[in-house]
């Protein structure tokens, strides 16, 4: 717990002083936009049935074959409680790299990639959302819209995601 | 420190060859100095040590690394004493000789580029323990050879020059004959009649130099090639004519030599060559010549070392990889094709069921490579009990069970150091002090036991050890002193797996050897790296048993597929006994929601596979499906499936690479249409029925 609350510090900081402009790969989940970071954007793929894992959380897909690679599929949408989860032709996964880890990410589509410099993102307020807070780098402003920053390699470390392990012990 | 063959870059190529058979050699001398029997060593043993010693030492002089070099050479020198029982083997001589070997081993890491220097001190210390030893050995010699003049011992050294031709006359040997002078008499002996042309010169001395010292003087006049030293016969100053032990000397050396085979022709010199000087030991034989050592055979030069070749790591995964993408592709095409005509396309049929044959030929040849027996690991136990229980005092016996039983090599090496420090704990807390065994009525020897088998898909090492077991009240006691969170109503098994918290010591007094309490939270953590779990039975003063299980992470799989719903499973097939549909009469409820069939006058549970997984089947009656009798650890239960699918070969790929493990699935493969399919953990699923049935039972 001591560790999650420094990380939360040092993120906010990171956010607040120095986040360097970077390119974000940007992609709409109910309502709402995202970006990360593109670097650990492997590709984006279209929506395939995976097979599913005996006893996961809903929001665990399953795994699908990526080229020989058995890759897990975390569908965003039913993680964060937003829109609606519909699997059609414009279901979107995005294959990230993360942790030296290959997973799925399902989210309803991929906008675009923008680079967002450090005065265009702003610290993310304090409140209670469906997403915990200490997973948001900050708020990037692109003319009128906003884009909610994710620290996806973090979130998809996280024990909440149930995705490696040790991260489901406690 | 800079490399001595940094010069030379095109040596450097054959480094890695050079290390990797000094290790060799090494890991055999250690094999064989732990094996040898003191009292009587088998003279082919003692040659095959020498070898080992002698083959680092030409390798490592060939590039220079002198250190190395060095200390085989001291090592060399006293066995060859031994191995032609000029010298008694004890005990004390094969720690030092493992000692050196383990600074050998040191030296030849930092050498490769891993591991921290040695400090010379510790191979000069070592040169020093071994050459006091010939030292003591001449001692004791003179000392019983007694005469009172206290001159050093003199020996007979025979000197053989040629081949002669015309680089190397006959003249030139003169001269260094007349060098020669200085140290000893000289006298030239006859070539028997039968020798053909003289193409060699011999002579004998008897000298008060030493052999070694008698090489370093010609190497300085003639070409080592050209000339060949040998001791024909040790003998005190003074000593008494005895021309038949000295024949019997000349004839174990000059088998020996042959036996090594590194000089040429040494059997022409007969072996009961009247010696033309007086020579011979006094008061009876004062060079242990023992009958071991005249039988000495002439030993093939090692030729099994052809039959094997050195192939990287990497080129057999390689090659493992592709196989596996083969048997994908192989699986692809006999899938589509099962959608065309047989009786239009039966060559087809027939060419793509060759395939399938050597596909899975292909596949299990390419997997055997990289499968080796658990005795490259246990071979190593033997040394570690063996110091440990020295060091201890303590008496112990090491047992080892299942070496041949295969483990891939990636997860040989990484189990290793868990199991050393397993047994290293088994023999300092586990076992008792000899005193201790006999007050409780045990035996006084200790037992530590290792042992491998395949069970239910997953290979298990154990450490056993018929000690003092774990003490319950100790453990919690201990941690309660260390702030975790115990309590007394805790189950055993919780208390024990305590023992794996890091900084946890039950251990009274720190030892040398185990007790600081770092250590068994490591060896949890690697053996959970490796996919695996550890688990602990004991009981208070009859031992404690430490299981490892690991999974098969790298495998083929052959297994059958069913199907449930809208998803298909692999079982493996090893360990299904049958499968059936069952007729309405054949299945009986208990408690209602518990079923259990009878096959065979038995009755098995009945587990529904989509139950246990949570998908949708498509058919619930059970006389409508497929009951698939699955056994692990004798232990049967009828698995409860839609269908059966089929039944292939499936490679094994862990879902932990990307994901986590999930409990009832012990892997996933990709099927032929290219979609994933789960490999069910059958011993997860028996256990799970077997439970359920307990509880309604």
């Amino acid at each position: 717990m001591m560790l999650q609350q420094a990380n939360q510090t040092s993120a906010k900081a990171a956010a607040g002083a120095d986040v360097q402009a970077n390119e974000f790969l940007t992609f709409r989940l109910g309502a709402e936009e995202y970006g990360i970071e593109i670097l650990k954007v492997q590709e984006i793929r279209g929506w395939e049935q995976p097979t599913t894992i005996a006893n996961s959380p809903d929001f665990i897909k399953g795994v699908i074959n990526l080229r020989g690679t058995i890759v897990p599929i975390v569908d965003l949408r039913i993680k964060f409680n937003l829109g609606s989860a519909e699997y059609n032709q414009f279901t979107v996964v995005i294959i990230l790299n993360v942790a030296k880890r290959v997973v799925g990410a399902v989210v309803d589509s991929v906008s675009d990639v923008l680079t967002l410099t450090g005065e265009q993102i702003r610290p993310a307020p304090e409140f209670g959302g469906s997403l915990d807070m200490k997973h948001i780098v900050g708020l990037g402003t692109v003319d009128e819209r906003m884009l909610i920053l994710l620290d996806i390699e973090r979130l998809m470390c996280s024990s909440d995601m149930a995705l490696m392990d040790g991260g489901t012990a406690q | 420190m800079s490399n001595p063959t940094d010069d030379s870059m095109d040596m450097s190529q054959f480094h890695g060859v050079f290390f990797d058979e000094a290790a060799e050699h090494l890991d055999r001398m250690e094999g064989l100095l732990l094996e040898i029997d003191i009292t009587s060593a088998d003279t082919e043993q003692l040659n095959a040590i020498f070898r080992a010693a002698h083959s680092i030492k030409g390798g490592a002089a060939t590039f220079g690394f002198t250190d190395v070099t060095e200390l085989t050479h001291e090592m060399e020198t006293v066995f060859d004493k031994v191995r032609k029982g000029e010298m008694a083997l004890i005990a004390d001589l094969v720690d030092v000789f493992l000692a050196s070997g383990d600074t050998l081993k040191a030296l030849l890491a930092h050498r490769r580029g891993d591991g921290e220097a040695v400090p010379l001190e510790e191979v000069e210390a070592l040169c020093l323990r071994l050459r006091a030893f010939l030292a003591s050995e001449e001692e004791r010699e003179g000392g019983a050879s007694g005469t009172g003049r206290g001159g050093k011992a003199r020996q007979m050294i025979e000197l053989a020059f040629g081949p002669l031709d015309e680089g190397f006359a006959s003249k030139s040997v003169d001269g260094v004959i007349a060098d020669l002078a200085d140290f000893g008499k000289l006298e030239e002996m006859v070539e028997p009649q039968d020798g053909g042309p003289a193409t060699q010169r011999r002579f004998r001395m008897l000298t008060e130099v030493s052999l070694s010292d008698m090489n370093d003087t010609l190497g300085f006049m003639v070409s080592p090639d050209k000339v060949k030293v040998s001791l024909v016969e040790e003998q005190a100053q003074g000593g008494e004519p005895s021309a038949t032990s000295a024949g019997a000397a000349s004839e174990a050396t000059s088998v020996g030599d042959e036996g090594f085979g590194l000089f040429v022709d040494a059997a022409t010199l007969p072996a009961n060559q009247p010696v033309s000087q007086p020579v011979g030991v006094v008061s009876g034989s004062v060079t242990p010549i023992k009958p071991a050592a005249k039988a000495t055979q002439a030993p093939a030069a090692p030729s099994g070392e052809a039959a094997s070749i050195r192939v990287s790591v990497d080129k057999v995964d390689q090659l493992i990889n592709l196989v596996g993408e083969l048997v994908i592709t192989q699986a692809m095409l006999a899938q589509t094709a099962s959608e065309a005509d047989p009786v239009l396309y039966e060559a087809l049929f027939n060419g793509l069921a060759q395939l399938q044959r050597n596909t899975r030929d292909l596949q299990e040849s390419a997997m055997s490579i990289r499968m080796m027996p658990m005795s490259f690991v246990f071979s190593r136990f033997p040394r570690v009990v063996r110091d440990v229980a020295a060091k201890l005092g303590k008496d112990v016996e090491l047992q080892t069970i299942g070496e041949g039983t295969e483990l891939d090599k990636g997860l040989i090496e990484r189990i290793i150091d868990p199991l050393t420090h397993l047994v290293r704990n088994s023999l300092d807390h586990g076992l008792e002090s000899p005193e201790e065994r006999v007050a409780k009525g045990k035996v006084r020897k200790g037992t530590i036991t290792l042992r491998a088998s395949h069970q239910g898909g997953s290979i298990v090492i154990e450490v056993s050890d018929d000690g003092r077991g774990l003490h319950r009240s100790k453990i919690l006691g201990k941690a309660r002193e260390r702030g975790m969170e115990v309590s007394d109503d805790m189950t055993d098994q919780d208390v024990w797996k305590l023992i794996f918290e890091a900084g946890f010591s039950t251990a009274d007094q720190i030892t040398d050897v185990s007790g600081r309490g770092v250590g068994m939270d490591v060896v949890r953590r690697n053996i959970q790296e490796m996919g695996g779990r550890v688990e602990i039975e004991t009981t208070a003063d009859i031992g404690t048993r430490i299981s490892i299980k690991l999974p098969l992470t790298l495998a083929i799989l052959d297994g059958m597929s069913v199907r449930v719903g809208e998803e298909v499973f692999i079982i493996p097939l090893a360990y299904i006994s049958e499968s059936l549909q069952p007729s309405p009469d054949a299945m009986r409820s208990l408690h209602g929601n518990q079923h259990v069939v009878a096959v065979r006058g038995d009755y098995l549970p009945v587990l529904s596979l989509a139950q246990a997984f949570n998908v949708k089947a498509d058919v619930e009656q059970y006389e409508k499906g497929i009951l698939v009798i699955i056994e692990s650890e004798g232990a049967k239960t009828a698995l409860f499936v839609d269908s059966l699918v089929g039944q292939n070969q499936v490679v094994i790929k862990s879902l932990e690479t990307n994901y986590r493990k999930v409990s009832g699935i012990s892997g996933a493969t990709i099927m032929g249409d290219g979609r994933v399919a789960m490999i069910v953990d059958v011993a997860y699923l028996v256990g799970l029925a077997n439970s359920r049935l307990d509880k309604a039972a």
